[in-house]
């Protein structure tokens, strides 16, 4: 074992098969109590629809067995419970416990959409509230809690704009989306109508604010903008970048997977963002569980309230508050029910354990990823200088050298006891390697990190195979992806009987 | 704060390490002008106390102790902790997108479960790793219909599921795409018939719901095959997917979009619940969303990927098959672990108990004076009555007895105002359908 490698060892852990491999005729793991009416006698009930056999290869364990099974597959898996998760763009940032208790009580869990708004007013002041701290972070005059993510958000907030345009007689046919913009923008825009047109950064990797000018026509409905970029550099002409759209009738798109380099520190809103989205499972703490659920609100100015999604969160007199189905103006519905409820709450319960002093969490997370710059600049080349924000974009051209590619490097810190950062994004910066510490990390998981990217610097150059051929210490080694693709396998079947297989 | 691990000391040695004077200096790139000089005005900071109690009194301004007769895409079922206990772990909770798949192989080997057991309920050939919700699902359903036949109207029943129709309304309007919608028979089931005029050479989906809207079951195959005739994609809706537990599974269809909320998912004031696209392996690489798939290590050892991203947003940009990035992989996990658990017998007689307890609740309301079936097609846990009065005055009188009644069908359907549609599941007990009936015939007879 390499000395250098602190914060891992190996470990055993257990082989598991799939669910269905385990499965045997007779084993149950879940008992109904019992029916306490006359049984319906399911053919005659259903008549010709009845599906009269179990199905076929559905498992059949106990209850050991279902709790053995996913609690061994879990232990194949990193976690921010395990340590850092340094992917940029994505937050991955402490998921306090106390959020997945109250999402769980009695009362919050158990509510259905359509029970009476009277007796549903504990889970409106929750939406309620929600909107007003999102509104104070943001900056902004009115906001939505139905997208169900952030790609969703985005599809809302274009939709208004689009909806907003249309009523002024024309809905423009050009999204602008810069070049270092995430994949979900460009995809979004063409949901929503749009047709794309990619803006090149200038050398500093910001907006090239003088080309922005010359390709805002009457013809752009927005520009989409992330900021801080995704190379994690504040827009620093931004109030310009506004004004430039505004004079032509067109509108500002923020895209806001990385407020958490601005929370408490500065307002969207005044700096000229007309919509945005926030990705409540990144700066607000929800889960990320392995790929979702999240929530995606927009916040906008006053200018777009009236084409929001239904329902519409309304406070009547006295306080009651009712949710609205029907808008003349508004877009229509984005998503069924109330949201993804169950995220809103743990996102208001975070917000409610810092209060204004989510700032901290702000300057902490700025902090981290600076220090981790700090040391490795030298270590691994930075193509863009600018002031870095919650993360730092290095690239692989010093390892490249050795035939050492981002991926090689992001591979071997995981031998080291860390999940790897963002790997090749943005697409500005070949062999990108971008990462995000949060304010979750301590000084010395910092510098456990920090030292695991020197080592496999020195590693890259002195026995580069080592780096290329990483991880050595995972349950299963590269794993072949071009043969996935190409003979797809994307369901267990039961293995044919030999009989069979012989004919 | 509790949540942040560093202390002053460390904080300044780490700026004094940056070479930065003061924590200002980090923000040097933001125009001095936006940045904010005073605090947010916004509550906490909360202990953690305050936090549970803070939501314990919102919980109790909200429904507890109250028996309800709502369904309409939203099933209050039987939970075991044991899903809850391995979805709380950590190792899955707090975890990514299984993108690196060395050490996220949990992950990714329980979305392939999820994707053989979604495969498995809906009789169909492939299965995607979920989508936002059954309401998105449908929608994405119909826009992969539109891809693979390149055609712009679309056929929708009225028995989908209003709020579904109108999610697909919202994302329809601005890809060309003409909705249309079918009504549906006295028995409450699709008009073939006029479906069968409506079809035409450019429809690219018929979609219908079932059990429906109104608790019906649809029966697929002279649907499918009037669909067919025309070249149209015939597409399945199923909001209530513990149905597949007793009622055949739509094997006509080419796309099947489900919502998989009864799968041990809580209710939750409308989500998160998680959304499912299954079709037929030909059409895979039409398909929105992520999907895993089986391979091999460096080692020959099985192992788990996530696979023809080539559709997705963050390869193909512009030209992917959906937007969509986060999905309900958490949700996904808790079907899984719930599906497991219940397996072959305990899924059947789950449902057969859902069947059972809403016949014996029809029977219980079919002898109040006045109370009549409203369609006579077969249902599963759902069904349909007309009352002698507005159903919801009468609701508001069940308040009084701590009942929250069936949905009043009068705002999505003005032709059926007066209708109710009533769901009764496994966990509702005999004495409160009892107590229901009792309740509901008392306020019938208050004069008005």
């Amino acid at each position: 074992m390499n000395t250098k490698i602190k914060k891992a060892s190996r470990h055993t852990n257990q082989s598991e098969g799939l669910i269905f491999e385990k499965s045997s005729p007779g084993k149950r793991a879940f008992e109904l109590p019992p029916l306490d009416v006359p049984g319906a006698d399911p053919a005659k009930a259903l008549g010709a629809n009845h599906r009269s056999t179990g199905i076929e290869g559905f498992p059949e364990v106990s209850e050991i067995e279902v709790l053995r099974h996913f609690t061994r597959l879990s232990t194949w898996n990193y976690a921010i419970d395990l340590g850092m998760y340094p992917l940029g763009s994505c937050t991955m940032k402490y998921n306090p416990r106390v959020n997945e208790f109250v999402a769980r009580l009695d009362g919050i869990a158990t509510e259905h959409p359509y029970q009476p708004q009277e007796l549903s007013q504990g889970c409106l002041k929750i939406m309620r509230l929600l909107e007003q701290c999102l509104l104070e972070i943001t900056g902004m005059d009115a906001l939505t809690l139905q997208p169900a993510a952030g790609a969703h958000g985005e599809m809302t907030g274009l939709l208004l704009i689009r909806a907003y345009l249309e009523k002024q007689g024309n809905p423009r046919k050009k999204v602008l989306i810069p070049d270092s913009a995430h994949g979900t923008n460009p995809a979004t825009a063409v949901i929503a109508g749009y047709e794309v047109e990619n803006i090149k950064s200038e050398s500093h990797g910001q907006v090239d604010v003088d080309k922005l000018r010359d390709l805002v026509t009457g013809d752009v409905a927005a520009l989409m903008l992330t900021n801080p970029s995704t190379l994690g550099i504040f827009e620093q002409r931004i109030p310009e970048i506004a004004e430039i759209l505004h004079a032509k009738g067109a509108l500002l798109y923020m895209d806001g997977a990385n407020m958490n380099a601005l929370t408490g520190v500065t307002r969207p809103g005044d700096l000229g963002v007309d919509v945005m989205h926030l990705n409540l499972h990144k700066t607000f703490s929800t889960p990320h569980g392995g790929g979702g659920p999240g929530a995606g609100p927009v916040a906008m100015k006053k200018i777009l309230e009236p084409f929001r999604p239904v329902p519409i969160l309304v406070e009547k007199e006295g306080g009651r508050l009712v949710l609205e189905p029907v808008r003349p103006d508004s877009i229509g519905r984005v998503k069924a029910f109330t949201g993804n409820f169950g995220v809103l709450v743990r996102a208001l319960a975070y917000i409610l354990a810092y209060g204004p002093g989510v700032r901290q969490a702000t300057e902490d997370a700025v902090l981290n990823a600076n220090y981790i710059r700090k040391h490795l600049e030298g270590a691994y080349e930075l193509p863009y200088s600018l002031p870095s924000m919650h993360e730092v974009v290095f690239s692989d051209a010093l390892q490249k050298k050795n035939g050492v590619s981002t991926m090689d490097i992001a591979k071997r810190l995981i031998d080291y006891g860390f999940h790897p950062y963002t790997t090749a994004f943005p697409l500005i910066v070949a062999g990108a390697m971008m990462i995000e510490p949060t304010e979750s990390e301590s000084k010395e998981e910092c510098d456990l990190f920090i030292d695991a990217m020197k080592s496999i610097a020195e590693e890259a150059a002195t026995k580069p195979e080592m780096v290329k051929t990483a991880p050595h210490t995972t349950r299963v080694r590269r794993l072949d992806e071009v043969g996935a693709a190409r003979k797809p396998i994307l369901r267990w079947k039961p293995a044919v009987p030999r009989s069979e297989a012989a004919d | 704060m509790r949540y942040l691990p560093k202390s002053p000391a460390e904080r300044q040695e780490m700026l004094g390490a940056i070479g930065a004077k003061s924590v200002d200096e980090l923000f040097s790139g933001i125009p001095e002008r936006f940045r904010l000089r005073e605090a947010l005005k916004i509550p906490g900071p909360y202990s953690e106390a305050e936090v549970i109690q803070y939501f314990k009194e919102r919980a109790a301004e909200n429904s507890i102790g109250y028996a309800s007769f709502l369904g309409a895409g939203v099933y209050n079922h039987l939970r075991s902790v044991v899903t809850d206990a391995i979805i709380q772990r950590g190792e899955f909770l707090t975890s990514y997108t299984p993108y690196q798949a060395e050490i996220t192989q949990g992950t990714l080997q329980a979305i392939f479960e999820f994707q053989t057991l979604m495969c498995q309920l809906t009789g169909q050939e492939v299965a995607n790793a979920s989508m936002y919700d059954g309401s998105t699902a449908a929608t994405e359903a119909v826009l992969m219909a539109e891809r693979v036949t390149g055609r712009p109207r679309v056929l929708v029943a009225r028995s989908v599921h209003p709020e579904y129709r109108e999610v697909l309304k919202t994302y329809a309007k601005n890809s060309g795409l003409r909705v249309e919608e079918i009504p549906f028979t006295t028995s409450g089931t699709v008009d073939a018939k006029t479906l069968q005029v409506a079809l035409k050479e450019d429809v690219a989906a018929v979609v219908v719901q079932s059990p429906n809207f109104f608790g019906a079951i649809e029966s697929y195959a002279p649907l499918a095959e009037i669909a067919h005739a025309a070249g149209a994609m015939f597409v399945v809706v199923i909001a209530e997917g513990l149905s597949l537990g007793l009622v055949k599974p739509p094997v006509e269809a080419d796309i099947v979009a489900m919502e998989g909320q009864s799968f041990g998912l809580a209710p939750s004031y409308g989500g998160p619940f998680a959304g499912v696209i299954a079709s037929r392996d030909k059409f895979v690489r039409q398909m929105p969303g992520r999907l895993a798939g089986q391979t091999t290590d460096s080692d020959g050892q099985r192992g788990f990927v996530l696979t023809l991203a080539t559709r997705e947003q963050h390869i193909r940009r512009e030209k992917a098959t959906s937007n969509i990035c986060t999905n309900q992989a958490l949700c996904a996990l808790a079907a899984t672990v719930h599906l497991t658990l219940l397996g072959k017998e305990g899924l059947r007689e789950m449902a057969e108990q859902n069947l059972s307890k809403a016949q014996f609740a029809l029977s219980e309301l079919l002898k109040i004076p006045g109370v009549r079936r409203t369609f006579d097609a077969p249902f599963f846990n759902e069904f349909t009555v007309e009352m002698p009065r507005s159903v919801k005055i009468l609701n508001s009188q069940l308040l009084h007895e701590k009942i929250i009644g069936p949905l009043a069908l009068g705002t999505p359907y003005p032709e059926l105002t007066k209708h109710a549609l009533v769901c009764v599941t496994e966990t509702t007990t005999r004495a409160e359908i009892e107590r229901f009936a009792g309740a509901l015939k008392n306020a019938l007879q208050r004069p008005i």
